[in-house]
């Protein structure tokens, strides 16, 4: 026998329904509407199909900075992860030196994203940044903004040194939550140092890191401000990542098409690696 | 191995956690602490485990002190309240930790997980991973992870309370059995007077840091030292009346007059406290010397098949526990019979004079 059942309540996730299509699927629909057109001018434009898609999956540059941007992102994730577990695994647990060590840590993440482009690009010169200038001076010839090398470093450097510290504060949070009867139990257990990492700290921050593996990769993946304002995206094309990439396609060309089907692959690809993030590390809690 | 704690005291912080305790618990023996939250229950436990050191005082080990030596250099469990496993390692492997760390062959390990998984009832779950337990089986993993090692003391810290009724029931009588034929001393930490009074062996109350008695659980039950101890050690706590005993007659709150019953013949003239526990009272009289008092009811407290009835009259009230449901409108008037055989008389300052007599009958109520 069927319930009788209302659909009225149907009526209670409109508002949610409302928002997300004006926020999220509105914008987005407009992009697929560009990326399937060449347009001229407003009144001059003509339906391609998948045309522009074929194109920028073609285009070598776009896949050397597609390439680049995985490189860079995997970076970021394969330091920033362990260093800012270590940093949350030295920080004092209590009493006034937690607070002053959180303080510090939330610092960088104060800092505007230009201003920290801005305080690196003057850092790292080689004639008056103290950081290059000292590289200098010890013998290491290191110029960022002409050695593709020493650019792509800096870029690194200035990423973890700005978010380390959220990936530690994640951290710290999480060992926090860890009840004291473990560590007791694990020394009534005679564990190690180790062990008492690897099976209880390391499990318990399972679900902080996850986040942060997340907003690490999917951050990293969209970086922009930083290595314009440091690097311009150079030298060469050294440095230019996927999103500036897009602006000189979008904004500085103003191709509109290519554009709208670049953004598309782009939103396509950070949605398939954070997803598969995300199932891979819960998929081991149930394996 | 015995243990012994000499004259233990705990201070942190300018507080007194522990307070000179001197305990002696056999080796084989199953030990309750009883006392309310922050009596210092868990403290003393961490000082029996070697966790923490004491400010001053020893604990010895079978006659060794064992007193500034860790806890990794002693043999001993612990299980808590919280259900403390291996977050990502099967029960199986969650329990054969302590065996691993003790460099076992796999086949000893194999044979002991598998006999304790047994007798734990928890070897359908082996391969799990403790998360996809429910509670109690989560206990169930972290109590053979303490059994499995053989320790000469395991420490129990109210390993219960996070469990529904019904299993905790079924657990402590596992306990007892667990513990019948083992050779280590067993402490067991509760803040329920019917979970010691299952539980047996002997009991230790605690109360602000201090040990206010100890022995034989049916004993310290049935004559406890003071007014704290059975306060503490009947739930719903002890009713308790002042009174005076004259030449001839017993007087309540000097309202309430009783003529000098066998039992009380002996005590001096003086001021007094009574105590009359709340499953001794009852709503029709039983006994020869029951003594009828009017009061009103307060409310009806009813829990599974009981009842809590609490009344007053102008100069105290009382509580009692009934058994079946009763139920009972505010400031309702009713008797109440009060078996003054049953009656603990305590002295002023609360010492105990004399515990309640125990006539035949006490064979079928305790």
């Amino acid at each position: 026998m069927n319930k009788p059942h209302s659909n009225k309540a149907w009526f209670l996730v409109l508002p949610v329904f409302i928002l997300v299509a004006f926020s999220a699927i509105v914008p987005l629909m407009t992009v697929v509407n560009y990326s399937l057109q060449d347009i001229f001018d407003v009144s001059t434009r003509y339906f391609v199909g998948t045309e522009w898609y074929r194109e920028i999956l073609n285009d070598s540059r776009l896949q050397d900075s597609l390439v680049r941007q995985f490189i860079f992102s995997g970076s970021v994730l394969l330091i920033e992860i362990p260093l800012g577990i270590g940093v949350a695994l030295m920080m004092p647990k209590s009493g006034k030196w937690s607070v002053i060590s959180l303080l510090v840590l939330a610092l960088p993440l104060l800092v505007p994203l230009n201003v920290v482009g801005t305080i690196w690009q003057i850092f790292g010169r080689a004639d008056i940044g103290l950081f290059g200038w000292a590289l200098n001076a010890i013998g290491i010839d290191y110029n960022y903004a002409a050695n593709p090398i020493d650019a792509w470093l800096t870029v690194l450097l200035m990423d973890v040194w700005h978010w380390t510290s959220l990936v530690a504060l994640l951290s710290f949070s999480g060992l926090r939550a860890i009840p004291d009867a473990y560590y007791q139990a694990a020394s009534i257990d005679r564990a190690s140092a180790w062990a008492v990492f690897r099976y209880i700290q390391l499990p318990k921050l399972k679900s902080v890191l996850l986040i942060g593996v997340l907003l690490r990769f999917m951050d990293s993946f969209m970086i922009y401000t930083e290595p314009f304002v440091l690097t311009g995206g150079g030298p060469g094309n050294s440095t230019t990542f996927l999103s500036q990439a897009l602006t000189k396609m979008a904004v500085g060309q103003f191709d509109i098409g290519p554009a709208g089907a670049f953004s598309i692959i782009y939103f396509l690809i950070i949605l398939l690696v954070s997803w598969l993030f995300y199932t891979a590390m819960t998929h081991s809690d149930n394996k | 191995m015995s243990l012994t704690l000499e004259n233990v005291t705990q201070i942190v912080d300018g507080q007194y956690y522990i307070n000179k305790a001197n305990l002696t618990f056999e080796p084989g023996s199953f030990n309750v602490l009883l006392g309310r939250t922050l009596s210092g229950k868990t403290s003393l436990m961490r000082l029996m485990a070697g966790l923490e050191k004491p400010t001053s005082g020893r604990v010895l080990m079978h006659g060794i002190d064992m007193t500034g030596v860790s806890v990794q250099k002693r043999n001993i469990s612990m299980v808590y309240q919280q259900f403390i496993n291996y977050p990502n390692m099967s029960v199986y492997d969650n329990i054969a930790s302590p065996l691993r760390l003790a460099k076992a062959s796999e086949k000893t390990i194999k044979e002991k997980v598998m006999e304790i998984a047994e007798m734990l009832r928890i070897t359908p779950f082996l391969s799990r991973l403790p998360l996809e337990l429910s509670g109690g089986q989560q206990q169930r993993t972290a109590m053979a992870r303490a059994l499995i090692k053989d320790a000469d003391l395991i420490l129990f810290d109210e390993p219960l309370v996070n469990l529904d009724y019904k299993l905790r029931e079924e657990l402590r009588i596992e306990m007892r059995e667990l513990f019948a034929q083992r050779n280590t001393i067993a402490v067991y930490a509760t803040t329920e007077p019917n979970e010691a009074l299952a539980l047996g062996g002997t009991t230790t109350i605690l109360h602000e840091g201090q040990i206010i008695q100890t022995g034989p659980t049916a004993e310290t039950y049935h004559s406890p030292c003071n007014v704290i101890a059975a306060t503490l050690f009947n739930e719903p706590p002890i009713n308790m009346i002042k009174g005076h005993i004259t030449e001839n007659e017993v007087t309540f709150d000097n309202t309430i007059h009783f003529p000098l019953t066998s039992e009380l013949n002996t005590l001096s003239a003086g001021e007094y406290q009574f105590g009359i526990r709340p499953s001794h009272l009852s709503l029709l009289p039983k006994n020869d010397d029951d003594l009828e008092i009017s009061v009103q009811v307060e409310v009806a407290e009813i829990s599974g098949s009981e009842t809590f009835l609490h009344v007053r009259n102008a100069h105290f009230q009382m509580v009692l526990h009934l058994s079946g449901v009763h139920s009972y409108h505010v400031d309702e008037k009713i008797k109440i019979y009060v078996p003054t055989h049953k009656l603990n008389v305590f002295e002023k300052d609360g010492k105990l004079i004399q515990a309640s007599s125990r006539r035949i009958e006490d064979h079928f109520h305790g």
